[in-house]
């Protein structure tokens, strides 16, 4: 068996070093697949509630219909739904941002109260990854679809 | 590959090809960002400020680009030994540093009016500050390696291990729940409508060619340096 050339020996030390380094990385992030998350979804919370008064954050979509205001004008209440269609409900008083409407994504900030429902001191909106014009907006499924399917680029 | 590693060769191609680069990148970027700025409607929902999509998302992408090309450069030098390969890796960190910082500068005045937010520790927004401080402590390192006569094989490691975070950023979004939403653009497909979608990519186009631009003109100036350097130590010696 002829020797390696140098080169090629530092070839194949590269590629297993680079292969541990990305198994490694892998493994780190599986290991903070719980940790890294930036909040619990509702079914989350529901599975695995945390302590009463602990300060956590809640995501999800906010529940079209179920945002209300009370009589003092500024305590919002709506409901959290997550991927599998279990809610929690949320009181918060303050000022949201401009984009929390009902039917898109929030953070909530808060705790869990003894009754089950999430008492925010602070929402985030959240937006999805769409970006589209005001003038599409009134368009109908079918069209909206349609142009969707048109403005989808396809790269092959 | 072999020719291009002759720094003679390199010079004559990298005289005409910078200027090149920089002149075609400047306009497109000005052009795309006069159309994504001035010309595109607003969107659905925010309005005015999805203009800020046309300088985020390309600074993004070339933040992450450079480090890529770091370690691409760095796995060349590592292996085949290419002398010009530790310069481009060298040459690629200070506008990947710089694309990176606008990136976060963007998203954060982005984050304020959408979000409500300035500043979140999600998993997208965490990573890519890692990857701002890995550009700190590479241009250090490389700096001092060229500096102190040490061999470009540290810097050329710590590019190569650093890149593991470069799928990290790309998948946060994807792993983790997070405030920052899924990516618009996946292969083959995008939730970016037609109409800001063109300008992005125009956008995006230029601001790459202004990448390389800078780093061949950069890679020239390294190359200057050395050369100059290595005229003085051999009149220094037959001065002795």
């Amino acid at each position: 068996m002829s020797a390696l050339k140098p080169k090629h020996q530092r070839l194949i030390l590269v590629v297993l070093a680079l292969v541990a380094l990305v198994g490694a990385g892998l493994l780190a992030a599986y290991a903070l697949r719980n940790q890294a998350n930036y909040f619990y979804l509702p079914e989350q919370m529901q599975a695995d509630p945390p302590a009463v008064g602990q300060a956590v954050r809640l995501g999800g979509m906010v529940e079209q219909g179920s945002l209300t205001t009370d009589n003092d004008g500024v305590t919002l209440r709506f409901a959290v739904t997550g991927n599998d269609g279990s809610r929690i409900p949320v009181r918060f008083s303050g000022i949201a941002p401009d984009l929390f409407v009902e039917g898109s994504g929030v953070v909530a900030e808060g705790r869990l109260g003894p009754d089950g429902t999430f008492v925010a001191d602070n929402l985030l909106a959240k937006h999805d990854e769409n970006y589209v014009p005001k003038e599409l907006e009134g368009m109908s499924e079918m069209q909206a679809a349609k142009m969707a399917e048109e403005t989808t680029v396809g790269i092959e | 590959m072999h020719g291009f590693a002759n720094p003679k060769r390199f010079q004559t191609l990298a005289s005409w090809l910078t200027p090149l680069l920089l002149v075609a990148g400047l306009v497109l970027s000005a052009g795309a960002l006069w159309w994504g700025l001035t010309q595109v409607s607003p969107d659905r929902l925010m309005g005015e400020t999805v203009r800020i999509l046309f300088l985020h998302v390309p600074a993004a992408w070339l933040g992450m680009g450079g480090w890529t090309a770091i370690a691409i450069s760095s796995l060349v030098y590592l292996v085949w030994r290419h002398p010009l390969a530790a310069l481009a890796a060298r040459a690629a960190a200070v506008p990947g540093l710089v694309f990176t910082l606008i990136c976060l500068v963007t998203g954060s005045i982005w984050g304020r009016p959408t979000w409500g937010t300035w500043w979140v520790w999600d998993g997208r927004l965490t990573s890519m500050l890692v990857l701002a401080f890995l550009y700190a402590a590479y241009i250090a390192l490389a700096q001092a390696a060229a500096r102190e006569g040490v061999s470009a094989r540290i810097p050329a490691i710590f590019g190569l291990v650093g890149a593991i975070n470069i799928p990290i950023i790309n998948r946060s979004v994807v792993w983790w729940n997070s405030l920052h939403q899924p990516p618009s653009i996946t292969m083959g497909n995008s939730a970016i409508d037609g109409e800001y979608l063109a300008p992005l990519l125009v956008a995006v186009v230029g601001f790459s060619l202004i990448f390389g631009g800078i780093v061949l003109a950069r890679m020239r100036a390294l190359l200057a340096d050395i050369q100059a350097e290595a005229r003085l130590r051999r009149r220094a010696s037959e001065a002795v």
